[in-house]
């Protein structure tokens, strides 16, 4: 990699260091993934189900360190079976927020549990591993994890430019699109695995309780800055990158400032510019939302 | 010697007991009102309140009931009508703010060269150590908060259950909103020194849940959901007492499995008594 | 033109002793809703406030409880201004019905109407046994014993109106005003949620006045109707109103009022769809 940077004729001194290199080189397939698939998630109102993976993924990894296997089988196993499962089960999301809530309430307390059967059995010396599935260690990948972390968010980023147009069809327009053909629940099943596999990924970056913010932010501040869905897709996903690569930099610029602090916190403000632009250029209530729509109704129009 | 001769105990189980009442009621109204999403999210922002507060050497309740009141309000403020088109662009916000206050959290403890005892302790609850000092404090707030929620407490369920004709008869509903959302403030702050910012639900809408599962009456409801609440209190305290785990983890499972039981019999009920309703159920009003 | 009243003074002059409505005028923005209307409703009277979607019905029983301000001229409701008399009055708002899951009991929804807007706690066990009363009482009247102690979510369209109905009467008022109450029922229910509302007028001497987008499940029972389209309200007797003649002038087009032959009446050709009941349903 500092060979390729070479030819800009200057290595900047970050990427001196292996673990940097690492960071980047994961963070870049994780961000870019975490864009593209944030961007459908946040059209499709699924927010609320990346939440609840973000618990799931939280347990998975705990419990596979508390049975003494490697953090990822947890980690991957759990979110996709349980990310497939919701979508096997049908309109997830807006059922009941108290059964959901409880559910992932729940889930979150047993990996409590597996996190404490994993310390007190090992040595003090791995009480790290609950803090980085908690918030991340990116800046602790090997070598190899960081390949392998950066190829599965290359496949999942490609994965949802595959299925782009067919997914965006059915989640503006469900009816004409199943009667054009469009497989819509394996479709709708397809994503939500590929939001399980994004929802692992980011654990290992920013961690299981913030990956929501990598997962949301960009994806709304795209949808602030532009209706047009190809583009809306292409800026989430740079936003997202630029938001990890700022987060990067910036720990590395302030060593005690961690990673996915600053990552999370350049995405949020992102997020609020974004806002805060599109809110100035179209003055007052009726705002139009992702879709162009007018979203307020003024009382007493209908008599 | 048994538990029970610990002041660290006695005061364990005087603070969860202050904290169950206090959730037991609020929580009800709050699963009542559609609003656990925001009771979450109030009880997240505590996390970087409380780290705050000791990265600056003030006690973590400082900041856990500073920044839950706050974000109450802001909530109150910023609310879009129930059931408008934003509920997309708003799980988005609501999802931002949850990461963005738990990063804060995160970086305090960092700040603070916190180890990850402290860390879980914030976020998943701890029974240890909590003074004298503490259990009056948790006293002095949840008292008048509660005293404020009797007060309001048929309006704010008119207000809740029929907002249209609530208006028509000079109850303030929007004002109640607010006020509300504030003592939600505070009691998501008072449950998080006990269950920890995370697991919240545990005690402000599990029993409260339950409760209604099994009856809509509001006042044996909100009866039903005090006593769940300080029966799985001081049985997950008792069982953390004993075993190395953190006591948000038995009194999440214990609220959960409550809550499951209550459905599932709900569930056969009703299975049974549609086997029996079978011709009277057809005639039109 | 100014319509005020298009139609001679019907059969019996309704005295305003209940409703009194002068040159009253509504505006949201630079947008007049309605204007000029006048209007005399009598005690014990059943009106009727007809008219296409938009043209400002619920406004106009929002302006008569008060939650509406007038931008011109003055209403007057049970001898104050409006919304001074509002603890005299019942109302029934359109309710999109109540939300599935919600576990309140129907007898305690009728009892918001008593008590709800009170602050602190009920104390009083005399003041509670006769609230008990005073909720059975009214639950009775409306026919719903036999369901009321059950969660109002679960309960159909017709079972939930019913016990608004008796929310909206549980204080006694001497004015019900109704908001489209039969909106969302099926022709069953609609002839019996009309039908109790109209014994409750003439048994308990309440004056009603109900929002309709149709007409004839009460037209049998109606004393008077307001008619309300394009800015402007007719108000008389049914069979004065509701005329070709008289609908043509107030909507500037060429309507025709129609009688089927069961008694229904359809009005053809206004510039909305036509208000026949089974456009409703439709959609």
């Amino acid at each position: 990699m500092t060979g390729t940077l070479a030819v800009l004729g200057w290595v900047p001194p970050v990427f001196g260091h292996p673990f940097m290199r690492n960071a980047f080189l994961a963070g870049t397939g994780i961000a870019a993934c975490c864009g593209a698939v944030g961007y459908f998630v946040v059209l499709r109102a699924q927010v609320f189900t990346g939440d609840a993976l973000s618990h799931v993924a939280f347990t998975g990894a705990l419990a596979a360190l508390a049975a003494g296997a490697d953090l990822r089988l947890g980690l991957f196993g759990a979110t996709v079976a349980v990310a497939v499962g919701m979508g096997m089960l049908g309109r997830s999301g807006r059922a009941d927020d108290v059964v959901i809530g409880s559910v992932f309430a729940w889930m979150l307390g047993l990996g409590v549990l597996f996190l404490s059967i994993y310390t007190s059995n090992s040595s003090g010396a791995n009480g790290t591993a609950g803090v980085s599935v908690l918030f991340g260690s990116i800046l602790g990948l090997s070598a190899g994890a960081a390949r392998a972390a950066a190829l599965i968010g290359a496949m999942v980023f490609a994965g949802v430019i595959l299925i782009a147009r067919p997914l965006l069809f059915a989640s503006l327009d469900e009816a004409v699109a199943a009667a054009r053909g469009v497989p819509i629940r394996a479709l709708g099943i397809g994503f939500l695995a590929l939001v399980g596999l994004t929802a692992a990924e980011t654990t290992q970056a920013v961690g299981a309780l913030l990956l929501l913010g990598l997962l949301a932010a960009p994806a709304a501040a795209a949808h602030q800055l532009t209706t047009h869905p190809f583009r809306g897709l292409a800026l989430a996903t740079a936003l997202a990158i630029g938001a990890m690569w700022v987060g990067l930099a910036t720990s590395y610029a302030v060593p005690s400032v961690p990673p996915s602090f600053a990552i999370i916190a350049t995405a949020v403000v992102m997020y609020a510019g974004a806002s805060a632009l599109h809110g100035a250029a179209r003055r007052g209530f009726f705002a139009g939302g992702p879709n162009g729509e007018s979203l307020a109704i003024p009382e007493g129009i209908h008599g | 010697m048994t538990l029970f001769d610990y002041p660290f105990m006695i005061n364990a189980l005087r603070a969860g007991t202050i904290v169950a009442v206090m959730s037991g009621a609020m929580g009800w109204f709050m699963v009542l009102r559609r609003q656990t999403f925001a009771g979450h999210t109030l009880s997240l922002v505590g996390f970087p309140g409380a780290a705050g507060a000791i990265l600056i050497g003030l006690s973590p309740a400082f900041g856990y009931f500073g920044f839950c009141i706050a974000a109450g309000v802001v909530i109150a403020m910023a609310s879009p009508p129930v059931g408008s088109a934003l509920y997309s662009e708003e799980s988005a916000v609501i999802g931002s703010v949850q990461a963005f206050a738990l990063a804060c959290g995160f970086l305090f403890v960092n700040l603070y060269h916190g180890n990850l005892n402290g860390l879980t302790n914030l976020l998943f609850g701890s029974f240890l150590g909590i003074t004298n000092g503490q259990v009056l404090s948790l006293l002095a707030v949840a008292a008048p908060s509660l005293v404020a929620l009797g007060l309001i407490a048929r309006p704010l369920l008119f207000a809740s259950v029929d907002p249209e004709v609530a208006t028509a008869a000079g109850v303030p509903v929007r004002l109640l909103a607010v006020v509300f959302l504030l003592l939600l403030g505070v009691a998501a702050a008072e449950a998080s020194q006990i269950t920890g910012s995370l697991l919240v639900f545990a005690l402000l809408v599990l029993p409260p849940a339950t409760a209604q599962v099994i009856t809509g009456r509001p006042v044996l409801g909100m009866g039903l959901s005090v006593g769940l609440g300080v029966s799985v209190t001081w049985a997950g305290l008792v069982m953390a007492y004993y075993t190395p785990y953190p006591t948000g983890a038995f009194i999440t499972t214990l609220s959960f499995g409550a809550y499951v039981a209550a459905r599932g019999v709900r569930v056969l009920n009703e299975r049974a008594r549609s086997h029996t309703a079978g011709v009277a159920e057809g005639a039109l009003t | 033109m100014k319509p005020a009243r298009l139609v001679p003074d019907a059969t019996a002059p309704t005295p305003g002793d209940v409703i009194q409505a002068r040159g009253a005028s509504v505006r949201f923005g630079e947008r007049t809703l309605w204007s000029e209307v006048d209007l005399d409703i009598g005690r014990g009277a059943f009106t009727a406030i007809l008219g296409p979607n938009g043209a400002g019905k619920s406004t106009l029983l929002k302006v008569l409880l008060g939650l509406q301000p007038l931008a011109a001229g003055s209403v007057n409701v049970l001898g104050a201004p409006a919304g001074a008399a509002r603890r005299r009055i019942g109302y029934v708002p359109q309710r999109g019905g109540f939300d599935r899951t919600l576990r309140i009991r129907g007898l305690d929804v009728v009892r918001l109407g008593l008590d709800g807007s009170r602050w602190g706690v009920p104390v009083s066990a005399a003041r509670a046994s006769r609230t008990r009363e005073a909720v059975a009482e009214v639950v009775d009247l409306v026919g719903a014993s036999h369901y009321a102690s059950r969660p109002i979510g679960e309960l159909s369209g017709g079972e939930q109106q019913r016990l608004v109905v008796a929310q909206a009467l549980v204080r006694r008022p001497e004015l019900l005003l109704l908001d489209e109450p039969l909106d969302s029922l099926d022709l069953a229910n609609q002839a019996a949620v009309a039908a109790l509302v109209q014994r409750i007028c003439r048994e308990r001497g309440v004056t009603v006045v109900m929002v309709a987008h149709d007409v004839n499940p009460i037209l049998p029972f109606l004393d008077q109707v307001v008619y309300v389209a394009k800015g402007k309200a007719v108000v008389g007797a049914p069979n004065d109103v509701i005329t070709t003649q008289t609908l043509s002038v107030l909507y500037d087009a060429r309507v025709e009022v129609l009688r089927a032959s069961d008694g229904r009446l359809v009005v053809v050709g206004t510039p909305e769809a036509p208000a026949l009941h089974a456009d409703r349903h439709a959609g």
